[in-house]
Formats: C-alpha cells, sequence, structure tokens
C-alpha cells in the first residue's frame, strides 16, 4: 500500500469516528432535550395531582393505575416524580449556567488584566475552595431559609472558582498569542479583545467542564435537599422525596426507588451527553 | 525545598483568617441562635429574660465584631472556647470525633485503590475487549448515582435484607464501617478508575512500550515497571484529593449511617448554630485544603524530578 493510499484509508476511518461521535451526540441531545420537555409540561403530563392527598390509598405498591405506587400520604408517585423533574432540572441549569458564566467573566478578566485585582480575586477563590463545600452550602441554606432556590445560591458560591481558574488559565496562554498582539496593535478595546478573540476561543473547555458538571450539581442539589436544606417538604424533588421515604425502605421500597431511579436516568443522560461533547470537541478526533 | 513548603504554610494565615470571619458573619447573618434552637428543640416556651439572659453568658449580645475578636483572642491563646449545646471544651470535642472519620477515610481510600487500579489497568490493556466495556459500564453506574441512594440501597440489600451489616453504626467498629466506606468507595472507585485507564492507555501508545516490546521485554515486566511508575502521579494526586475531602468528614454518609466522625458533627452543629464547633470546623477544613495541596504538589516534585517547585507562578 503507497503512503497515500495509507493516508487516504486513516482520514476515511476518521470521517466514520466523526460522524459516529455525531450521531451520539445527536442521539443524547435528543434524550436530554426530551427530559427538558418533560420538566417544562409536567403540569400537564402528570396523571394526578401530585399534591393531593389521598390517605384511604396511602402506600399503594406499583399498580396499573399507580404505575409507581402511592407515598405515605396517598400521592400518586409517578406524578410526583414527573413534577419533580421541573424542580431538579431547571434548577440545575440555572445554576449551571449562571456559575460558568460568572466565574469564566472573572477568569478572563483576571486572566487578561493581571495585577492586584487578579491576585485578590484568586485568594478570593482560595477562599471559596478551601471552604467545605456542602457544609458552606448548608450555611448559606440556614441564612436565608430553606427552599430550592438557596440551595442554588448556596452551591453556586461554593462552584465558581472551578470556572475561573479555568478560564484564566486558558486566557492567560492565548494573551501571548501573535492574533492578540495584532489586535491590541489595531487599536482594539481591552473589553473587544477579551469578547471577540479570547472568549471565542476558550469556549471548548469551559463548555465540556460545564456539560459535565450539570449532573454533578443535579446530585449535589438533591443531596442538600435530602439533607433538608433544599427543597422544603410539601414540594415535589426527588432529594427530598427520597429523604422523607427513607424510614419506609425496607416495607414499601418503591417511595424511595421511584426518585432514586428517576435521579440516576437524568444524571446518567447529562453525564453521557456530557462525554461526548468532549469527545466532539476533541481536536484528537476532528482532525481531518 | 524547605523554604518553599514553610512558604506555602504561610498562606494558611491569610486563608484562615478570612475563612473564620466569614463563617462567623455568616452564622450572625443566619438570624436564629443556639438558645432559639435549644428553646425549639426541647419545646419549652422561655420568657424573653431568661433567653436574654442565656445569651449573656455565652456573649451573644454583644456585637459580631467583639464576639469575633474575642473568640480570636483566646484562640490565639490556644483557647478554642466550649460548646454552646455540651458545654465541653471544643477541642477536646473535635479530637474525639476524629478516629471514626480516619478509619473511614482511610477504608475507603483502601477500597477504592483495591478496586479502582486493578480494574483500571484491566480495562486498559484489554481495551475494547467485552471486559473493558463492562468495567466502564460499572464505572458510569457508579459515576450516576447519588452517594444518599447508594447509601440506602446498601442498608436495604446488605443490612436489611441480608443482615450482613448493622443498619446503624453503634459503635466505631471494624463492622459498622463498611456500609459507609462501600458507600463512599463506590463513587471514589468509578472516578478512579476511568482517570487510571486513561492514564495507563495514553502510557501504552508511547515509544518506549514499543521499544520494550521490540527488545523482547514481557509486557508485565514494562507493565509493572514503566507504565505503573508513571501513571502514579495521576493516581496519587486523585488519592490526595480524596484524602482530602474525607477528613474533611463527608456530611451526607456520616449523617445517613449516623457516624460519629468530623462531617456529622459539623451538621448537627450547623443545626444547632453552635458557633465554636463550627468554626473548629472551618479551621480544620482550611488547614486540609493547604496541606493537601502542598503535599499534591510536592509529590510531583518526587514523583517527577522534572518538575521544579515554584518554578512557574501560581
Amino acid at each position: 500500500m503507497s503512503e497515500k493510499q495509507n493516508k487516504n484509508v486513516t482520514v476515511r476511518v476518521q470521517k466514520i469516528k466523526k460522524n459516529h461521535i455525531k450521531q451520539k451526540l445527536a442521539f443524547f441531545l435528543i434524550l436530554a432535550i426530551g427530559l427538558v420537555v418533560l420538566a417544562v409540561f409536567s403540569e400537564h403530563l402528570c396523571p394526578y395531582d401530585p399534591y393531593a392527598q389521598d390517605l384511604a390509598s396511602a402506600l399503594q405498591p406499583p399498580s396499573l393505575q399507580h404505575p409507581m405506587g402511592t407515598d405515605t400520604y396517598g400521592r400518586d408517585m409517578l406524578s410526583r416524580v414527573i413534577s419533580g423533574a421541573r424542580a431538579s432540572i431547571f434548577s440545575t441549569f440555572i445554576l449551571v449556567a449562571v456559575i460558568s458564566v460568572l466565574g469564566t467573566a472573572v477568569g478572563v478578566c483576571c486572566g487578561y488584566f493581571g495585577g492586584a485585582a487578579d491576585a485578590v480575586m484568586m485568594r478570593i477563590s482560595d477562599v471559596c475552595l478551601a471552604f467545605p463545600g456542602l457544609v458552606f452550602a448548608m450555611a448559606i441554606a440556614a441564612i436565608l431559609g430553606g427552599g430550592i432556590q438557596n440551595a442554588v445560591i448556596a452551591l453556586a458560591v461554593v462552584s465558581w472558582p472551578k470556572y475561573s481558574r479555568i478560564a484564566r488559565g486558558q486566557t492567560l496562554a492565548l494573551k501571548e498569542e501573535p492574533y492578540i498582539h495584532a489586535a491590541i496593535l489595531a487599536g482594539d478595546s481591552s473589553g473587544q479583545i477579551m469578547l471577540r478573540h479570547i472568549l471565542p476561543n476558550m469556549l471548548g473547555p469551559v463548555l465540556v467542564t460545564a456539560m459535565l458538571d450539570i449532573g454533578t450539581m443535579m446530585m449535589e442539589l438533591a443531596g442538600l435537599s435530602f439533607l433538608g436544606l433544599g427543597a422544603q417538604i410539601p414540594m415535589a424533588e426527588w432529594g427530598s422525596m427520597m429523604s422523607s421515604g427513607r424510614s419506609m425502605i425496607q416495607t414499601y421500597p418503591w417511595v424511595v426507588l421511584s426518585p432514586g431511579i428517576a435521579i440516576f436516568i437524568s444524571v446518567a443522560i447529562f453525564n453521557l451527553l456530557g462525554d461526548t461533547v468532549r469527545d466532539y470537541l476533541d481536536p484528537k478526533n476532528s482532525r481531518s | 525545598m524547605r523554604k518553599y513548603a514553610f512558604r506555602r504554610l504561610l498562606q494558611l494565615i491569610p486563608i484562615l483568617f478570612a475563612i473564620t470571619f466569614l463563617s462567623y458573619g455568616m452564622m450572625r447573618i443566619a438570624g436564629s441562635d443556639v438558645v432559639t434552637q435549644k428553646m425549639e428543640n426541647t419545646g419549652q416556651i422561655l420568657s424573653e429574660d431568661k433567653l436574654n439572659a442565656a445569651r449573656e453568658q455565652l456573649g451573644l449580645d454583644k456585637p459580631f465584631l467583639t464576639q469575633y475578636f474575642v473568640w480570636l483572642g483566646k484562640l490565639l491563646h490556644g483557647d478554642m472556647g466550649n460548646s454552646y449545646v455540651s458545654s465541653l471544651p471544643v477541642f477536646d470535642t473535635f479530637i474525639s470525633k476524629l478516629p471514626a472519620t480516619l478509619l473511614l477515610t482511610v477504608t475507603s481510600i483502601l477500597l477504592t485503590i483495591i478496586i479502582s487500579i486493578p480494574l483500571g489497568i484491566l480495562s486498559a490493556v484489554k481495551q475494547n475487549t467485552i471486559m473493558d466495556y463492562l468495567i466502564r459500564l460499572c464505572s458510569f453506574i457508579g459515576n450516576s448515582l447519588p452517594n444518599f441512594f447508594v447509601s440506602l440501597l446498601l442498608m436495604y440489600f446488605l443490612a436489611i435484607r441480608l443482615r450482613i451489616f448493622p443498619v446503624i453504626a453503634k459503635e466505631v467498629s471494624l463492622k459498622s464501617v463498611a456500609m459507609p466506606a462501600i458507600t463512599l468507595a463506590i463513587a471514589m472507585s468509578a472516578k478512579y478508575l476511568r482517570q487510571v485507564r486513561a492514564t495507563v492507555l495514553d502510557e501504552l501508545s508511547k515509544d518506549y512500550v514499543a521499544g520494550a516490546k521490540a527488545r523482547g521485554v514481557k509486557f508485565s515486566v514494562t507493565l509493572w515497571k514503566s507504565i505503573m511508575k508513571a501513571s502514579l502521579v495521576t493516581i496519587i494526586t486523585l488519592l490526595m484529593l480524596s484524602v482530602g475531602n474525607l477528613l474533611g468528614g463527608t456530611a451526607i454518609v456520616e449523617s445517613i449511617f449516623m457516624w460519629d466522625g468530623v462531617g456529622k458533627m459539623a451538621v448537627d452543629a450547623i443545626s444547632m448554630r453552635d458557633y465554636p464547633i463550627i468554626q473548629a470546623y472551618v479551621m480544620w477544613m482550611a488547614i486540609i485544603y493547604v496541606v493537601v495541596n502542598l503535599l499534591t504538589d510536592l509529590s510531583y516534585r518526587f514523583l517527577d524530578p522534572r518538575i521544579r517547585l515554584g518554578g512557574v507562578k501560581q
């Protein structure tokens, strides 16, 4: 086989690989969008009212009428799990969006300007990182009172430094590229350079981190609710549903298993999506 | 080397100041205090005078800054104060919780090493075989399960159904540490497996592996003598970071299994607004963070002499 043929084969293999990743990406994207749609229309998709109590039919095992059984107050588990999707998925999206945007903005500014502001911001992020994550979150939730939005704020405060560190490192590397020097010579303002030249070139790593963070953050939010610091009691949220059912795991396992499996499936879908996005953006797979 | 370590440890001082001040401030804004919490817990209604007298006794009536500096002054004299709830010295309380957390840390780390390193290497060496897919599937499942769900599943299967382990840890023993340790090890192994696999795959593709093969060196020798050594840097870094996390006590897992360690102490102290205990916990976490980061950097240097300490800014 000549060298040229050999090269053709490698290119084709890479193309096939790339196509395969594209298909995977489309598949997981559809699944993820499906979950989000479920969360948006959760109110209309519930077969029963997730908050309607019916003590006569409390703690029924899964049946055709109640596919996931009912809980202590006779509320339909399936409806509660569907309605819980809203709390979990939406809060996670807002959380990840806020920390990735703010963290990146801080990181880019620190990396670009350097100096005293940079040193101060990095020390602040040191303090945030040195602070016990979950406990920091618990303290904030305790200050602001329970409620899922406070759990989101709490987790945001402890998780933003990750993004600013990534963005700062990328900016420091990009800053020395000739095209940035050219832009400075051409008279672009600092803001323009950061927005037009630096930001687009570092979106990849930030995007991958954010995608992979969705699953983790979903679990942490549910963990806070499980400890009673996130969503409050009547609200249908997966973590708090598991917490209130934990004493019944022996006799009525579906009360714990249904929300648990719901968390597992959603986290799994977003993790798979994150992995595929990473593979897709990996330069090793796009050389053609 | 020693100078570098000393300089890094000096960073601890501003971090400790910032963190203790921050947590003091946050607890103050939290509104409720230990007196109110105690009254709510016991269900007694006490007169406002009695509550104020109790606050005065603890010094909670003073302005926030005064309280912080009184606490700080005592701390600098080596006195961490007494717990508001149990009235026992904070330092003694903290030390008494440490063995449980240490035992949990050691067992879960050992379990993680036993599970993740052999499986990670196996999965890399047998890349794209059924074995590899199976191992990766397990790692993926472990990565997507929240630890409170794993705890409850283990409790259900191992404690309630099979009755191998006690449901709740009554004392600190090897038998009662098993379930919390397995819970933590599942999540950590899932994460480590991927890292070990990626590192070993990376090493396998390097020229020296092919060179060794061409010279007729047995693959097992290359694997243990060269590849393992090169992969150690990644594995050790991960281990260090996990040890740091675990030493801080894992709030959720310790609470679920009623494991009487540092994490549970922190959760209890926060819910009771027991400031002195919270301060001790927060300081402990800051010390772990700085020391673990320092040890990680030093171990890089030890394992890979090419890395120079403090050569690169940040």
